[in-house]
């Protein structure tokens, strides 16, 4: 579904991104680890559009995607949560859901006047399917709340929502666990791997070992911009290369 | 009760820019510092053709249209400058906008204005047609009312609101940004456009000192003090600061101070704007319930 080609990103003199391919193949879920700085997120930038490549390309579902605007590589399918949670503050849980349903008829001023009808049975679906999720997310009771008076975890779980909402093939998620207490986390887990079932590939980003090794089938790791690790997460562990880029050079132990 | 008519008409007419505004201010967050040239580019444009000859109900939607075109035409390009910048840009262009009005004078006429601008539907020019324009103005404010209402609560209001908040999400949720920009303000000019006619056929004669910056302050006291990105707040403030501003015709300033005192004016609408900025930015009508 999601292949990159040998991708390279600078930031002035640093390279953030160096040369780096990978293919998510049809693995379920896959999971992208490695220190803080390794270029991760900056590699989930670069496949959504929100940052331009300095070299490489990116294809999504058989399409060339590279320099594509964000918005369009977000209606091909593929969808995305941030790091530092997003949420749209000053719209209710609801809203922050109806605003990500996909193709609407209703964001078009023409089809607003000229087919009102057509708008509202959309709407209507929209609001059918904002239900439903809020119910997996267990958000039903706080629906009409502002989405900014949600606790951090909420607002996580919201903007995975989000995502459910637009209807992707693939789902990119930077640190969804980063900072929520375990019993939601156990919550999260359920959702992903309910979506699995539904057929949407998930590739995130994940500091948990734990949790990306009973989540992943494959797991990619990064250091210092570069790919240096693609396997198991059961080899991962026990890789050389990726045990030094977090702990260090075993020599410098002994 | 013609006075009392006189300054319902034109509250009227600010009630609909004030809406246009809130459109682009309060459903976008688009600070368009520049939006009296709309209205401004209606006013001429209509005045114009029913100078011209052409039907007064024809001219005012050709300067309705004129006024959205030319939105749409500034608002691409300004559109790729972000927040404050679109700001700078906007005032800029409604300083062009005026000075144009003021040099081009083979067509504007030039600081001379532009007199005998007929009123619609034959309603004769001074009070005895007052309350039957009046009458025109509450339709015309209604249905405008009503229009950016229905915006406001569509999939496509919900969506200027995503922009408004976090433009990182509109786009990670497919919306396109610029796009949906370039649309509100082509619409939001739209009904300046329609208030800067509606008002230039009231008054019968415009002249470019009746779209200065002035006219961008009060409009912008009226969406901020009624409250931004709501149904009423535009036209509770455009009510407001109308009735305000005629109030203090009536304030017992010694004829002699009258020079001294005007000009401080426009001093204190800005001073009240500053305030509300720092005190209460929801306005009047807050969009939410704190």
């Amino acid at each position: 579904m999601l292949k990159v080609e040998k991708i390279t990103k600078r930031f002035g003199g640093l390279e953030a991104v160096q040369n780096v391919s990978l293919d998510l193949g049809n693995t379920p879920i896959t999971g992208l680890v490695g220190p803080n700085g390794s270029g991760k997120t900056t590699l989930f930038h670069i496949i959504t559009g929100f940052y331009r490549l300095d070299s490489g390309r990116v294809f999504f579902d058989e399409k060339e995607i590279t320099g594509c605007p964000p918005h369009a590589i977000s209606r091909l399918g593929l969808s995305r949560t941030f790091q530092h949670t997003r949420v749209l503050p000053f719209l209710t849980a609801r809203e922050n859901l109806l605003s990500a349903a996909p193709a609407q008829k209703g964001e078009s001023l023409a089809s607003l006047f000229f087919q009102p009808g057509a708008v509202r049975r959309e709407e209507a679906q929209n609001r059918k399917k904002a239900e439903e999720i809020l119910n997996i997310i267990r958000l039903s009771p706080l629906a009409d709340e502002l989405s900014g008076r949600l606790s951090f975890g909420q607002q996580k779980l919201l903007e995975l929502g989000r995502v459910l909402m637009a209807e992707p093939k693939l789902i990119l998620l930077d640190e969804p666990t980063a900072g929520i207490n375990p019993a939601l986390i156990r919550r999260l887990v359920a959702v992903l791997k309910d979506l699995t079932q539904q057929g949407i590939q998930i590739f995130f980003i994940e500091h948990n070992m734990p949790l990306v090794a009973e989540l992943c089938d494959h797991v990619f790791v990064m250091d210092s911009g570069s790919l240096i690790f693609s396997g198991s997460p059961v080899d991962a562990i026990q890789d050389s290369g990726v045990i030094e880029a977090y702990l260090g050079k075993a020599d410098h132990v002994a | 009760m013609d006075y009392f008519f006189h300054i319902l008409v034109v509250a009227l007419v600010y009630t609909v820019f004030a809406l246009s505004l809130n459109m682009e201010l309060g459903y976008t967050g688009l600070y368009n510092f520049g939006h009296v040239a709309f209205f401004g580019i209606g006013a001429y444009a209509s005045a114009l053709f029913s100078l011209l000859g052409f039907p007064v109900f024809f001219s005012m939607m050709a300067g309705m249209i004129t006024a959205g075109a030319a939105g749409a035409l500034l608002a691409v390009p300004a559109l790729r400058l972000s927040g404050d910048y679109f700001g700078i840009a906007t005032l800029a262009f409604a300083e062009v906008v005026r000075l144009f009005f003021l040099n081009e004078r083979w067509l504007t006429k030039g600081p001379m204005g532009l007199p005998g601008i007929p009123r619609p539907l034959g309603i004769p020019s001074g009070v005895s047609g007052l309350s039957v324009y009046l009458f025109l103005c509450v339709l015309v404010a209604a249905a405008v009312f009503l229009f950016t209402r229905r915006i406001a609560r569509s999939p496509f209001g919900r969506a200027l609101k995503v922009v408004r908040e976090d433009e990182y999400v509109a786009q990670a949720l497919g919306k396109n940004v610029l796009s949906l920009k370039v649309r509100i303000v082509a619409v939001g000019s739209l009904f300046a456009g329609l208030a800067g006619a509606l008002y230039g056929h009231y008054i019968t004669y415009i002249s470019p000192s009746d779209f200065t910056l002035n006219e961008t302050i009060i409009v912008l006291l009226c969406v901020v003090l009624g409250g931004r990105g709501t149904d009423w707040g535009p036209v509770l403030g455009a009510f407001l600061v109308l009735f305000f501003q005629e109030f203090i015709r009536f304030l017992p300033i010694p004829v002699d101070f009258g020079r001294v005192v005007a000009p401080l004016q426009g001093m204190v609408y800005g001073g009240v704007l500053i305030l509300l900025m720092l005190r209460r930015p929801e306005g009047i009508v807050p969009e939410h319930r704190s």
